[in-house]
């Protein structure tokens, strides 16, 4: 431990990872704590838009601002995580003139390019628009991986020495003397990487400064430290398509509304959202109508949508924040900014600071102002840097060279993976042994995953957001098992098939909001694969009961090899003990 | 000239194949019309009749457990007898290809999950790897493939509780493709025994291969491998490397593309050609055509042109949601070619189940039978006079959990062809 003051913060989203850096980077002493893999929250549960500012260009033109001038910056900095699609604000014939006027006036006096295209002009960049739409505004929206974002920031934030702590859940914040001195947490398995099959511990965390920046979840943080944070949690739906019907960022250009976003992010396009508050950030319906009204609403803009094959629908839950009093009634109403609790001048709490609101594309300018709070209270005056120094895979990007040819890799498959690794593709790609791919349908190879194996240990889930593998198509179908195979033979037998059946699980999790047509049937074909196949449903090694092998078919003895090896027809009658014996392992 | 056959099958994978041979077994005259390649490249190539009974086993004798089973369930409807003659009938053609037929008792066969499977039939090349002999096992995986890895499905058979030592290795196959090869790339390069350099000196790919596994059998008098060895001449392989190692060799099923599947299918179409049954691949049916309750032809879509094809009799074997015999979309399910009732909820949420392994409405998804396998509509009546059906596309059983789905297709098959035949 440095003599710098420690900062703990709780939370492994955008926001947190975004504090970690930015005061590792400062030189403060960081520990991150967060209760699931990274993004476990809210961020790993957006649709992953690269905002330019012009959804905010009417309602609030300060967002704007602020989202243009990230936009450029995370182009800079985190250039592996962004690509830069371009979006459309699409009119269609009942899409009030004047707001398409005043959208395309908010742009401009907001500083974000913003042109007028003609109905033809917009088919030419999106053929797929419906033949009523009436012209479009092009603004420099964009797709981001708010994964491989979190995952670059933590990185960062560890190469400056700070510790970042998953499956760590804050169970308590202590406080002593009227003063915040640190957390609680329950490490899930121990601290570090996540094994599985090993027991938890808990720990007690002293730090000079507290960040609570658990986003939804705050308010529950805030209850262990006796302060009130009324966080007004809001779900809203994304649906995954399995192809990119479209590739640039598609908004429907009315006031508000649901469903009116079309993302393209990696292999697939993401529809989004509703807004709709709810008591639990932990525990709220995911409903059939959410899903339904994503696409049928949505094909209005895109018309093959209608047909097209969904793979999975997923909830995430935003942080909304408004000083209390403000008693707004509809959630799409409350303001996307952040607020700042310092709960020593709200509570006469000193020690913690709660972050709540905000917004996924200004998270970085987010987490500096926090930052500038934090060394406040220090007397330190060190800057901000975030701005300006590349995340770790972004340094050098602008040299892509052949990695195809250099790595033995069919085209698809090394452009992927040179994307997703950025200027991180050598020294994860060079391992001089035979690569074969792991994860087809994301074209996700050996080298990937064991990278991200020795970033997460056990934890396929952090492996599978590391990757993208299983994140396709087959939704694991064909993949969850390799993965798993990977995890030998630095992890043994239980840990993998622990592993592999939390991850199957996962997957099943959200496929079943698209279980209809050409889904059903993958999902059938998995269950087939799975159950039938591999028999993961009816496994021995699993049921309390021994097998009584001698019970079953020993063989015929026909076509054996010659001599001794030819009583391949004796069976065992000891199955019984075995299993016991070894169970004890 | 109107094509016109005494039986027409739509449907080419087991329940179709078996149904085809079955009706063929008269003096009929049968075709079997099937559209893409059949699921069996997806299927293990075992024959499992029944494992899991209402949830539980894995139970050694399939026949004593039949009993337990729900009206409704298509061996409920068949009978035990339907059961048996499918198995006879599918030992008939497969012949020395496929074991298991000396006992009623089910076999237990190592999976590439590192389970072991309760099946009926087992292929030839599987029959050295059965769970109740208790020789010593080494199994062998490639570093360069990643379905598992050898050390798992070891260690995994050994926490399930089977009789005998068994060890993992993981291996290099001595002839080096291309990262994402395919496994028929390396069944081939066994099949013709490809030359490759090996120890300083140009050998066979079958002796390189046994060569690389000898220092690691460590007193196993059995080795399986990773589905993969040969295609055309799998037999011929498996001796010279049984020969070699002076061990057994066996190999685990693997998933798509599936060898035993394939090598299933080929033996099937060679059985359908020598039953002399034509055979229709590559169009499928779109449309059908009645005079009154009777169905008269089914319409192929032969690049854009449709071409009935007339019949006294037809039996659907198109499969269930993996071959497509079954479809669906937000709202409803229903058979795809002639949309025969099946049985659902109007709410596609109560289609599944919470858990992934759990009881899925989805898994039991199909077209209601009568015990002559004929296909009955909401009311429960004949939907057709002459329409019958077999395999996945019938409804009714989780056969995916059972470990049932290749029994019911033969037996249902066999039931659906010969009541076809009786019927002209």
């Amino acid at each position: 431990m440095t003599d710098s003051p420690h900062v703990l913060v709780v939370g492994g989203g955008s926001t947190g990872t975004g504090i970690a850096r930015d005061l590792a980077m400062r030189g403060l002493g960081v520990t991150l704590v967060e209760r699931g893999n990274l993004t476990h929250g809210t961020t790993g549960r957006m649709h992953g838009l690269l905002h330019s500012g012009g959804r905010y260009a009417v309602s609030d033109q300060p967002s704007a601002k602020e989202c243009i001038e990230e936009n450029r910056v995370l182009r800079d900095i985190a250039a592996h995580c962004v690509e830069m699609t371009g979006g459309l604000f699409v009119q269609k014939p009942d899409d009030p003139d004047d707001y398409f006027q005043e959208k395309l006036d908010g742009c401009r006096e907001c500083g974000i390019p913003a042109e007028e295209l003609t109905a033809d002009e917009a088919r030419e960049i999106e053929p797929y628009l419906a033949k009523d739409v009436e012209r479009a505004i092009k603004v420099p929206d964009g797709a981001i991986d708010p994964f491989r974002l979190c995952v670059a920031n933590a990185a960062s934030a560890q190469e400056y020495g700070a510790r970042i702590e998953t499956h760590a859940e804050v169970v308590d914040v202590l406080v002593e003397g009227g003063e915040v001195v640190g957390v609680e947490v329950e490490h899930d398995s121990g601290p570090g990487k996540r094994v599985h099959r090993t027991p938890g511990s808990t720990e007690k965390i002293r730090a000079d400064y507290v960040v609570n920046a658990s986003g939804a979840w705050a308010g529950q943080i805030g209850e262990m430290a006796g302060v009130e944070v009324a966080v007004r949690p809001s779900k809203g739906v994304m649906t995954i398509m399995n192809t990119r019907q479209v590739d640039t960022v598609v908004n429907r250009c009315r006031p508000k509304g649901d469903a009116d976003i079309i993302v393209p992010h990696e292999t697939t396009v993401i529809l989004g959202t509703t807004d709709e508050e709810v008591e639990d950030p932990d525990d709220y319906p995911e409903e059939q109508w959410e899903v339904d009204l994503m696409i049928d609403t949505l094909s209005e803009l895109v018309p093959i949508l209608k047909k097209a094959r969904t793979i999975r629908s997923f909830w995430g839950v935003r942080p909304l924040y408004e000083p209390p009093g403000t008693g707004t009634v509809d959630p799409t109403d409350i303001t996307r900014d952040f607020f700042l609790l310092d709960h020593e001048e709200r509570d006469d709490l000193p020690g913690m600071t709660s972050i709540v609101g905000g917004k996924f594309t200004t998270y970085r300018m987010m987490a500096e102002k926090i930052s500038d709070h934090v060394c406040a209270q220090f007397g330190i005056t060190a800057t901000c840097r975030t701005a300006d120094e590349p995340l770790p895979g972004s340094e050098d990007f602008s040299v892509l060279r052949d990695y195809m040819d250099e790595f033995g890799l069919r085209s698809p498959i090394g452009r992927q993976s040179v994307q997703r690794l950025g200027s991180r593709a050598d020294e994860v790609l060079k391992t001089g042994e035979p690569n074969p791919v792991v994860c087809d349908c994301e074209a996700v190879t050996r080298a990937e995953i064991q990278d991200g194996i020795s970033q997460s240990g056990s934890d396929l889930n952090a492996l599978r957001i590391r990757t993208r593998a299983s994140m396709g198509n087959c939704q694991g179908g064909f993949c969850c098992h390799r993965m798993a195979a990977e995890l030998s033979p630095e992890y043994d037998e239980p840990t993998a098939r622990e592993a592999l059946d939390e991850l199957f699980q996962e997957r099943w999790k959200g496929e079943r909001h698209a279980l209809w047509g050409e889904q059903l049937s993958q999902a059938m074909l998995n269950y087939a694969l799975h159950a039938t196949t591999m028999n993961l449903d009816g496994d021995p090694a699993a049921m309390d009961e021994a097998l009584d092998f001698a019970a079953f078919d020993g063989g015929a003895g026909v076509g054996a090899g010659e001599g001794e090896s030819g009583q391949s027809g004796a069976t065992a009658a000891d199955g019984g003990t075995r299993k016991h014996e070894r169970g004890e392992r | 000239m109107p094509i016109r056959e005494d039986v027409v099958v739509v449907g080419g994978g087991l329940a179709g194949s078996m149904a085809a041979l079955s009706a063929a077994e008269t003096d009929a005259s049968v075709r079997l019309v099937s559209y893409k390649k059949s699921t069996l490249r997806f299927a293990s190539g075992l024959i499992d009749v029944l494992g899991y009974p209402n949830g539980d086993g894995p139970v050694s004798n399939p026949y004593a457990a039949l009993g337990s089973l729900p009206d409704d369930h298509p061996y409920s409807l068949v009978g035990e007898q339907a059961i048996r003659d499918g198995l006879a009938l599918f030992d008939e053609v497969t012949g020395d290809r496929y074991r298991g037929g000396h006992t009623d008792a089910n076999a237990l066969v190592p999976t590439y999950g590192g389970t072991v499977k309760p099946t009926a039939r087992y292929p030839e090349a599987s029959a050295a790897g059965l769970a109740s002999d208790d020789r010593p096992m080494l199994v062998v995986g490639l570093r360069s493939r990643t379905e598992f890895d050898a050390r798992l499905v070891a260690d995994h058979l050994s926490a399930a509780g089977v009789p005998f030592d068994v060890h993992g290795a993981e291996l290099s196959f001595p002839r080096e493709f291309r990262a994402d090869a395919k496994i028929t790339r390396y069944a081939k390069a066994l099949d013709k025994d490809e030359e490759v350099r090996f120890g300083g000196r140009s050998v066979g790919t079958r002796e390189a291969l046994a060569e690389t596994v000898k220092p690691r059998l460590k007193g196993a008098e059995r080795v399986g491998f990773p589905s993969m060895l040969g295609d055309e001449h799998a037999s011929e392989v498996r001796e010279e490397l049984e020969s070699q190692l002076g061990a057994e060799v066996f190999e685990i099923p693997m998933g798509p593309p599936s060898l035993p599947g394939l090598r299933l299918e080929d033996a099937l179409f060679s059985a359908l050609d020598d039953a002399g049954v034509r055979i229709s691949t590559g169009n499928p049916v779109v449309d059908y055509e009645t005079d009154g309750d009777e169905l008269q032809a089914v319409y192929v879509d032969r690049k854009r042109t449709r071409v009935p094809y007339h019949a006294d009799e037809f039996v659907l074997a198109t499969g269930g949601l993996v071959g497509k015999g079954i479809d669906s979309d937000r709202e409803r399910v229903r058979e795809s070619i002639f949309g025969c009732h099946v049985p659902h909820s109007s709410d596609r949420y109560d289609w599944f189940d919470e858990e992934a392994f759990g009881e899925h409405p989805f898994a039991k998804f199909g077209v209601v039978v009568d015990d002559r396998m004929r296909v009955l509509d909401a009311d429960d009546a004949p939907q057709f006079s002459n329409l019958r059906a077999a395999g996945a596309v019938v409804g009714g059983a989780d056969s995916t959990a059972e470990k049932s789905s290749s029994g019911v297709s033969l037996a249902t098959g066999v039931v659906a062809g010969r009541g076809a035949a009786a019927s002209i």
